[in-house]
């Protein structure tokens, strides 16, 4: 008896705990996705009530897709992101060097830190439709600006490529560089004092100390960030979207690839938007790799000797 | 121990429970040659149950929160509401009806309801999803005699088989405020103002005039295009084929559309209908001078956006005649309901007196055209305050006799809402008239996989 309990594996346990994570995993994400890829081989949609395939045709639908927009949709998105990512990041490593400063004494940190998240915890779409009320062209911003004396005729933010454009940026960035503000000020606050105090000791001013010490020790982090906004831009719907009622105006300069799937959605076409998704899917796994090889390299190793040094 | 004899007990009544549901739901199968005891209805929103409530004489009550209505013989009607936005509401009902065959008894779509916009994809022949009448029953020659024309030829397929039927009838009216009538032309009469509206060449020098002091004539071009919409003589897609032709209509709603936009004639900054600007346009602040309405956009529209006082609004004839929503009544082949299915749809929409109580308690311009005539007369019951005393019957009336509905196809909802999206920035000038044409192309063909072909007037 008591040689066959010493026998019992504590490990299975481990196993059974982690057992519903796998199961869901397999049943909600894996079959849709190896689905996903199947039904892009296939012609497959509604007409009407009528039901269209499945039909085996190949690689039609990716050729179909490349002949078709689809460059411009991605051109589209990427165009977005960065106008929403450079000031977020920008703004956010500004906001946590400051926060992160001792020496400024910056009073009620913590209250600043929840509002500039706050507007993360609005829903994107909600957050879309004030602004499509706000900036409509009979709207409180152009009264505003109106009645200040600033414009004459109301401005039609959402007829111009660059109004919607900028919109969409500023919504982005107002979204999420609470968020980013947050993460990149844990990883300063995981830099050992020490390395500042130090520097500090050297007579460094600080804007050498940001650039010097600060950025090169948060580098983990920040390609974090790239990495996370990248696909989460790849992914951009919900703003655009409900900002110009899913048609991408003007002229579908801000039609995002999501967009453009959606619309196939809405006939059911489940292999165009099955090859839609594979292609998107290669981009984020070819982007992921890139920054993953950019920032894990040899810089990699140089900051663990760094690490090491300041501990 | 208590604990777990208590749990094993819970679990029993559970599991108990799930059983007799499940046996419960087979005994319901095994009567379906019988009538069945639940009437299953998708709609889009709770009109269609506030008039069957109303009027029905069988209805015995409902309960509080209205997903349920029963019947004095004991059957319940479920009703199962989702909303019209983004297509919700047809994906949900083609969910539902493409489940049809294996669907319990009890769980069949008995009745559904479509509009005017997407009806033809519910009664085409060759899906079978709407019964024809007659397997119900109901002969439309006789028991529909006294209906407008039109509703019955838009419920019916291609072989002119009618598979639907309907309550309403949306003819429209010219709607103008009377206040800005009597400022440019000296006069808030709608017979001089019906005069000055007859038709479009009148209505551009009509236009001309509003402008000079400083009015608007409609608030945007998506206010005219059922007008030039309904009017098209040949089908967006022709049955068979998969070829979506622009009709020399709408290219002629595009260049005057164009052209009065241009001119100053509509309002640049209301982009379309149904949003916030389009409100506005209503508001007594707004020198919007008219609307395009049917008698539900008086009453669901134009009323709660419309700030100032009651009378300030009047009616008259459209430049041309034209019709603008609908729902029909369809019955879901396969349904277990037969015979109530039937007695919902005739009460609805063939007894004389039940449509006009309609027509008096929720100002429904109703299908019945003996009934719209007497009410055409009867000033005295059916005059509007809102619409300064005017009885809107005597104008709706002749409208509905002189509609002629377009040919419809299954492709009109994309088509009519994908031509006035791309052609939208063509009008505010942010495009070319062929840049519009390609993104038009580009959007009918995302949408419907199926359509090889866009062909254009010369």
């Amino acid at each position: 008896m008591k040689k066959k309990r010493k026998s019992v594996s504590y490990a299975k346990w481990g196993y059974i705990f982690i057992l519903p994570f796998f199961v869901c995993f397999f049943i909600f994400s894996f079959i849709p996705l190896i689905d996903t890829i199947r039904y892009s081989f296939f012609e497959y949609y509604r007409s009407g009530i009528k039901e269209i395939g499945p039909n085996f045709i190949g690689l039609e639908n990716y050729i179909s897709l490349l002949k078709s927009d689809m460059l411009k949709y991605a051109g589209n998105t990427l165009i977005l992101w960065v106008i929403g990512f450079v000031p977020q990041i920008v703004v956010a490593l500004l906001l946590a060097n400051w926060f992160t400063d001792i020496r400024l004494k910056i009073h009620g940190k913590q209250f600043f830190k929840v509002i500039i998240y706050l507007p993360n915890l609005i829903m994107a779409s909600a957050f879309a439709m004030l602004f499509f009320a706000m900036f409509s062209t009979n709207g409180p911003i152009n009264s505003i600006l109106t009645s200040v004396g600033w414009i004459k005729e109301p401005i039609d933010f959402l007829g111009s490529v660059f109004g919607t454009r900028s919109l969409v940026g500023l919504m982005n960035f107002l979204m999420w560089f609470g968020n980013t503000t947050i993460m990149l000020m844990a990883a300063i606050m995981g830099i050992s004092p020490d390395i500042f105090e130090a520097c500090e000791l050297d007579g460094c001013t600080s804007s050498k100390r940001f650039f010097y010490i600060t950025l090169p020790l948060i580098r983990p982090i920040l390609a974090y960030t790239l990495i996370t906004s990248i696909i989460g831009g790849l992914q951009m719907f919900d703003v655009p979207q409900i900002l110009t009622n899913g048609q991408g105006n003007p002229d579908r300069t801000s039609m995002t690839l999501i967009m453009f799937l959606n619309s196939h959605l809405k006939s059911r076409n489940y292999g165009m938007a099955g090859a839609l998704s594979v292609y998107l899917f290669i981009v984020s796994a070819i982007l992921c790799f890139f920054v993953y090889k950019m920032t894990n390299g040899d810089n990699g190793d140089h900051l663990k000797k760094v690490t090491k040094k300041g501990k | 121990m208590k604990k777990r004899i208590f749990a094993a007990l819970m679990t029993t009544v559970t599991v108990a429970g799930l059983l007799s549901g499940c046996g419960g739901n087979n005994g319901n199968e095994t009567d379906s040659a019988v009538e069945g005891k639940v009437i299953n209805i998708y709609s889009w929103n709770d009109e269609f149950r506030t008039r069957l409530e109303a009027i029905y004489p069988e209805v015995e009550g409902s309960s509080e929160d209205g997903t349920i209505t029963t019947l004095k013989d004991g059957t319940e009607i479920h009703w199962i509401i989702n909303p019209n936005q983004d297509g919700v509401y047809q994906q949900k009902l083609d969910e539902a009806l493409l489940n049809q065959a294996d669907a319990a008894a009890d769980d069949k779509v008995d009745i559904f309801l479509s509009e005017t916009d997407y009806v033809f994809k519910y009664t085409d022949a060759d899906a079978d999803i709407a019964m024809p009448l007659k397997d119900l029953g109901i002969d439309p020659d006789t028991d529909l005699k006294d209906q407008y024309d039109f509703t019955k030829t838009t419920a019916s397929d291609q072989n002119g088989v009618q598979r639907g039927s309907t309550w309403q009838c949306c003819p429209g009216l010219l709607v103008y405020r009377r206040d800005i009538a009597k400022d440019v032309f000296g006069t808030d009469d709608p017979e001089t103002v019906g005069e000055k509206v007859k038709d479009w060449d009148t209505l551009k020098e009509t236009a001309k005039e509003l402008k000079e002091k400083g009015y608007f004539t409609f608030s945007s071009y998506a206010d005219t295009f059922r007008l030039y919409g309904n009017s098209i003589d040949e089908p967006w897609v022709t049955e068979g084929e998969t070829v979506v032709k622009v009709n020399q209509n709408i290219m002629n709603w595009i260049s005057d559309s164009k052209e009065w936009l241009d001119a100053g004639y509509f309002n640049k900054t209301v982009k379309g209908q149904f949003n916030d600007d389009w409100n506005k346009a209503m508001s007594s602040s707004s020198s919007v001078f008219a609307f395009l309405l049917p008698a539900w956009g008086i009453d669901f529209t134009l009323k709660p956006n419309w700030d100032g006082d009651d009378g300030a609004w009047g009616v008259t004839n459209p430049p041309q005649e034209y019709n603008w929503g609908g729902s029909y009544i369809h019955a879901a082949t396969g349904t277990d309901n037969i015979e109530h299915v039937k007695d919902i749809i005739l009460s609805l929409t063939a007894n004389k007196d039940n449509l006009l109580k309609i027509s008096k308690d929720y100002l429904d311009f109703t299908n019945t055209v003996s009934g719209m005539q007497e009410v055409a007369d009867n000033d005295e019951e059916f005059a509007s305050d809102f619409l300064g005393g005017q009885n809107p019957y005597k104008y709706f009336a002749p409208v509905a006799e002189n509609i002629k509905m377009a040919p419809l196809s299954s492709y009109d909802q994309g088509c009519v809402e994908l031509i006035q999206n791309s052609f939208g920035d063509y009008f505010q000038g942010n495009i070319d008239f062929d840049r519009a044409k390609e993104n038009f192309e580009t959007a009918i063909r995302e949408r419907y996989p199926d359509i090889t072909e866009i062909q254009w007037p010369e």
